[in-house]
């Protein structure tokens, strides 16, 4: 199957610039994406998942700032465009779903005046259209009785509805594209396990494809095609599914992999925090980021950061150990 | 909702009872009595005075004829304004109030909801701290400052607006303005806390994700749920407001309910007093029957029970 990039960042760097300094929060991203691909974005808190997503949307807040890089997705230059043009994109092309259902909704429309909302701003559909179309969303994403429901508001649902009715309002338009920011973190572990099968049928039933940010390898095993690791607004490494459960390269992903007790049959554990402390974002470190909590750390590892080494098309990694494996390598060839 | 509006009527009839009540006996305590003017009539044209009224009787009798009267919707009759019925009085000049008062309620909502919104977005700004700075000033200044200097500025120096009575719409202009004052500069502000908190609502993220522009995000999903606090402070504020300000009243010679009231009450009139305050707590509780139903409608999570 001939497959087209989707989304293709290059080299973002992204800044808060708060009263206390900058936070450098996305340093160097470059993150590319296969249409079809369920992408994971994995990293503890604050590595900068949320940033670069909403940086896809174009909804970088103040007083963030992009301060270079590219973003390339389905033949738009995200980072140059307009704010105009940007909104006949957002949820059209690209959709996004939030960490807590309970909160996303607004509380004081009905789910179906806040479904119709989207439909209306992005096709042509008159009333009657709109709203079966709301029928039938409401009917994909597994709410039984949808007249009642799109006359009901988002306090009158449970909280997996309510993350199923955002689902639908980010499908209404059919994007190419899904970004769900932890979308399960505030459900119980059943509805977290329908609201990701609920995901996965609607990808095969339309043609779309995935960024699934989430704390749980339990989650990535079970849907994602591609992993991208992420620690202090760096991607450390980046590779299919099997290249980073089977063949980790960075420290960082190798104790991430060992927090959980067994790869093959995850049970939806969460990610056991690493020991010691993450990264000062306004003072990053110049060199490896992962450097203090790293039992492998090397002196080089201190002093500058490491490059990318590729492992495979699909693999790269950027630790000093496999600059050294190479090098290395390259010497016993020499000899 | 019927559970609702039993439940009120009830409360709103003891709460009645207890007003009258208490302002009853607060009055009967409080020294000083209506015929005490500066040419205190003879001691027999007093005696006739208090016979005639009835204040002569022990407090209780004049307490439960009273609230005889009162039971039947009869207020009494004043007893300054000779002949005067306390219904009647109320009646003429509760509407120049209600009025003024409207006017002001209108110009504060419109100017305060937009600034304050404005504020919020425009938060830490020049603009922001404009805004602010002006709305403390708002509260900070007493109104018969405000009033004063309104008059004295726009009435005797620049004789642009009159200053006396209200007969034409021109009228108008500087009492509602200073009975304006206060509530805008309060809107205002509570309406820039509420904004900014709304704006960020995950609701909010989820309208910008859609698509939504600014604009409309603004006005369709933040100024509804923005807009309850003020809802809520509107209630008291428009009972307060409709009934009249006495300072406004004074300072612009305008015959209304305000200025009667504080009138009544250094006149020792005790049944325009008690008439007065009872309308007020009626009207106070109307309001908040209003409010309750405007945040039922606002806010469908509001359970009327
Ligand atoms: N509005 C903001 N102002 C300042 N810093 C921010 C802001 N939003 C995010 N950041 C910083 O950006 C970094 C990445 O945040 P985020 O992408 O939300 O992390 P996560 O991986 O948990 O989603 C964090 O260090 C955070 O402190
Ligand atoms: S570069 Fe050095 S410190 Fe960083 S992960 Fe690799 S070995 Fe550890
Ligand atoms: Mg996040």
């Amino acid at each position: 199957m001939m497959s087209n990039t989707l989304l293709d960042i290059k080299n973002l760097r992204l800044s808060f610039f708060t009263p206390a300094g900058e936070v450098k929060a996305l340093n160097d991203v470059s993150i590319s994406m296969q249409e079809g691909d369920v992408l994971g974005i994995v990293g503890e808190s604050g590595s900068g998942k949320s940033v670069t997503a909403y940086s896809i949307m174009g909804l970088t807040a103040h007083p963030g700032k992009i301060i270079g890089g590219t973003i390339d997705f389905n033949g738009h230059r995200i980072n140059e465009m307009s704010e105009k043009q940007m909104r006949k994109i957002r949820g059209k092309e690209v959709s996004m779903i939030f960490q807590d259902p309970m909160t996303s909704l607004n509380p004081v429309y009905t789910i179906g005046n806040q479904i119709r909302e989207v439909i209306y701003l992005h096709t042509d559909l008159d009333k009657q259209q709109a709203y079966d179309r709301s029928v039938e969303l409401l009917n994909l994403v597994g709410i039984n009785d949808p007249e009642k429901r799109l006359k009901q508001y988002p306090h009158e649902l449970s909280g997996g509805m309510r993350q199923r009715v955002m689902i639908a309002i980010a499908l209404a338009c059919e994007p190419k594209l899904l970004i769900a920011d932890e979308p399960t973190t505030a459900l119980d572990v059943t509805i977290q396990a329908q609201i990701i099968e609920l995901m996965m049928e609607l990808k095969r039933k339309i043609n779309m494809s995935i960024i699934m940010i989430t704390h749980d390898l339990g989650i990535v095993a079970s849907m994602c095609t591609n992993i991208v690791v992420m620690y202090a607004g760096k991607v450390v490494e980046a590779g299919s599914i099997d290249e980073i459960f089977y063949n980790p390269k960075h420290e960082y992903t190798k104790g991430l992999l060992r927090s959980i007790p067994n790869i093959d049959s995850p049970s939806h554990e969460r990610l056991i925090p690493i020991e010691g402390s993450p990264v000062d974002m306004l003072n990053p470190p110049v060199g490896c980021p992962f450097a203090p909590r790293c039992d492998k750390c090397m002196k080089i590892c201190l002093k500058r950061m490491p490059e990318y080494t590729k492992i495979s098309d699909t693999h790269k990694s950027a630790c000093w150990m496999l600059q050294k494996e190479e090098l290395e390598r390259s010497k016993g060839v020499m000899k | 909702m019927s559970r609702y509006i039993i439940k009120r009527v009830i409360s709103a009839i003891i709460t009645l009872f207890l007003v009258a009540t208490l302002t009853f006996f607060l009055m009967y305590l409080v020294p000083g009595g209506p015929f005490l003017a500066e040419k205190a009539p003879s001691p027999q044209t007093m005696k006739a005075l208090e016979e005639k009224y009835g204040l002569d009787q022990p407090v209780g009798v004049q307490y439960t004829n009273y609230m005889k009267r009162l039971l039947k919707g009869d207020l009494g009759t004043s007893l300054k304004m000779r002949g005067q019925e306390v219904n009647h009085i109320i009646k003429t000049r509760f509407p120049i109030s209600a009025k003024l008062g409207l006017c002001a309620v209108i110009l504060a909502v419109s100017v305060g909801l937009p600034i304050g919104s404005f504020a919020a977005l425009k938060r830490g700004k020049f603009l922001d701290r404009l805004i602010m700075f002006f709305s403390t000033l708002g509260m900070a200044v007493p109104g018969f400052v405000v009033a004063t200097v309104l008059m004295y500025f726009f009435g005797v120096k620049l004789r642009v607006l009159p200053t006396f009575g209200l007969t034409s719409p021109l009228h108008y202009i500087l009492p509602v303005i200073a009975l304006a004052f206060y509530p805008t500069a309060y809107i205002s502000r509570l309406m820039r806390s509420s904004m900014l908190d709304i704006i960020g609502q995950d609701y909010m993220r989820t309208a910008k994700a859609k698509g939504v522009s600014q604009f409309k995000s603004l006005f369709k999903h933040a100024l509804r749920n923005a807009i309850l606090p003020v809802v809520t402070y509107l209630g008291p504020m428009l009972a307060s407001i409709l009934t009249g300000s006495f300072i406004v009243e004074k300072v612009f010679t305008i015959p209304g309910l305000g200025n009667q009231f504080i009138g009544s009450i250094t006149d020792r009139d005790y049944p325009l007093i008690m008439g007065t305050t009872i309308f007020l707590a009626f009207l106070l509780i109307t309001m908040n029957v209003l409010v309750d139903i405007a945040y039922k409608i606002i806010d469908p999570r509001i359970k009327m029970e």
